[in-house]
């Protein structure tokens, strides 16, 4: 197959499930991927036994997972554990569908960065920079961030925008950490972390665990709930300055301008019409990047283009209805993925935006992806 | 005098070169023998042509600022004491990015002159900084 154009339409998600997100040093990744398993299990009505391919990410040894689930399957994916990685995995389950290698998948994300302090910096991940204090995923967004209010003239209330709009969503979902709500002047106040970003520009850090359940269209019938189609797919990698780590010189713009052709060419919509948008947001400013690069707005025009809750709930572009990382739990782009997948089926309460039937995936990282979701 | 207790580069065969060259005063980066390609950090190939004939050489130290970013949070603990500090981002004239602290303590901003300063922070090793050109 040449066409990645083929692959429209051909898989859905048909189960999902997650944990509780929070604190919990009494079980291990294990033990919140099973609880997410069961849950996704439980949301499609699908015997396990017929699971036949397994993706896991962030999860220590996939035979382990397998064995505590008692399914063999006979296709495993194992990814690092890379927030870029969650829309890379689908994507790869969507072509291994389509190719016959396996039937159902379960993908399964787990993270107990909270209970083992995790620190995502410093010797954790020891880089050529080091030397010179340069660590942490954050200083890269920072660094970005500076230069894109230095071209551009973005403020950092601008950039709140994006904090306050998820943090209002975190409060209207059960599952999500944060409750407080928050103001543009909050953000401004809060302690600072790398400047220009502060505490309320950075992902939480919280321990729980996702599951998918995805299979072919055909197959996709016989479950419970109404299938969820994947239907556009787009994939740019930045490695050039991969040594800096979560940076790229022009904001990912060239990447994902480039995934903006692919995904919406092949999905056959254009962002007007994306009725919910989830963007990974690792940290604030990738928000306002991924917004540019898939021409929701003009390049540079980001911070105007937010201000006045457009990312709201009943604004312009609802984004990340769950709380996103900033507020909902820091599952690495995998429950913004099932969130995309709920307000497509209708099952988001208060946070429910209306006639919902196109959602958007975007991770704009060193390995970027756009899905585009729609009703089945 | 204390001992230094910030993290210290990994020297091996690839990038010992730059640290001798440091120490000499000299900031240098790869060049690849074959196209002339030149960047940092080092690599076993060149980017371009995947030619294994690189060498170092000295560039002019000067560049301009692409950003910088305050730290006010020590990842590791021997950088408690210097919080908040400045770690910038310069665009070499010769091409590479290259990640440094600011020194001068003066007003920046992106687009900024920048020239390379030395600091010697062990007898082994010398760390290439940046400060406002003259």
């Amino acid at each position: 197959m040449s066409d990645i154009g083929a692959l429209k339409d051909k898989v859905a998600v048909v189960g999902v499930g997650n944990t509780r997100y929070g604190n919990f040093p009494e079980t291990d990744d294990y033990g919140l991927g099973a609880d997410a398993f069961r849950n996704a299990v439980a949301d499609c009505g699908i015997d396990k036994n017929e699971i036949d391919g397994l993706l896991v990410c962030r999860i220590p040894y996939y035979a382990r997972m397998g064995e505590i689930l008692g399914i063999s399957p006979r296709w495993t994916i194992p990814l690092p554990p890379h927030g870029r990685m969650s829309s890379m995995g689908i994507i790869e389950a969507v072509a291994a569908l389509n190719a016959g290698l396996c039937k159902y998948v379960a993908l399964i994300y787990a993270n107990i960065g909270r209970s083992r302090r995790v620190n995502y910096g410093g010797d954790e991940s020891p880089n050529i920079w080091d030397p010179w204090g340069y660590t942490s995923p954050g200083a890269a967004h920072a660094m970005m961030f500076q230069r894109h209010m230095a071209l551009y003239g973005t403020t950092t209330r601008q950039l709140a925008e994006v904090s306050v709009a998820f943090r209002r969503h975190a409060c209207l979902n059960p599952d999500a950490v944060m409750k407080q709500p928050i103001t543009i002047d909050d953000h401004e106040n809060a302690r600072p972390i790398v400047l220009p970003l502060r505490l309320l520009d950075y992902c939480l850090i919280n321990d729980g665990a996702v599951c998918m359940i995805l299979t072919t269209k055909e197959r996709a019938r016989d479950l419970k709930k109404p299938p969820v189609m994947i239907s556009g797919i787009g994939a740019r990698e930045a490695y050039a300055e991969g040594s800096l780590s979560n940076f790229e010189r022009d904001f990912w713009y060239p990447q994902l301008q480039e995934i903006a052709g692919e995904v919406y060419g092949m999905a056959g919509v254009g962002p007007s019409d994306v009725d919910a948008f989830m963007c990974y947001d690792n940290f604030a400013p990738t928000v306002l990047f991924s917004l540019e690069g898939l021409g929701f707005c003009p390049k540079g025009e980001s911070g105007r283009f937010v201000e006045g809750g457009t990312l709201q709930v009943g604004g312009k572009l609802p984004t990340n209805t769950d709380g996103g990382h900033l507020s909902n739990s820091y599952m690495q782009g995998w429950a913004l993925n099932v969130e995309a997948v709920r307000q497509l089926r209708g099952e988001c309460g208060e946070r429910q935006v209306p006639d919902c039937e196109v959602v958007q995936f975007v991770a704009a990282t060193p390995c970027s992806r756009s899905i585009i979701y729609t009703r089945g | 005098m204390t001992a230094y207790d910030k993290p210290l580069p990994k020297i091996d065969a690839l990038t010992r070169p730059f640290w001798e060259l440091a120490r000499d005063h000299k900031l240098a980066v790869q060049v690849c023998q074959d196209c002339g390609d030149r960047h940092f950090p080092a690599g076993p190939v060149c980017p371009k042509c995947l030619s294994k004939d690189q060498a170092w050489e000295p560039v002019s130290g000067r560049g301009t600022l692409f950003s910088w970013v305050t730290y006010h949070r020590a990842y590791w603990n021997g950088f408690a004491k210097d919080l908040p500090y400045d770690v910038c981002l310069v665009e070499l004239d010769e091409g590479p990015l290259f990640v440094s602290n600011l020194v001068g303590g003066a007003d920046v901003a992106v687009g900024d002159r920048v020239e390379v300063v030395f600091e010697k922070i062990t007898d082994e090793i010398t760390l290439p900084k940046f400060k406002p050109a003259d």
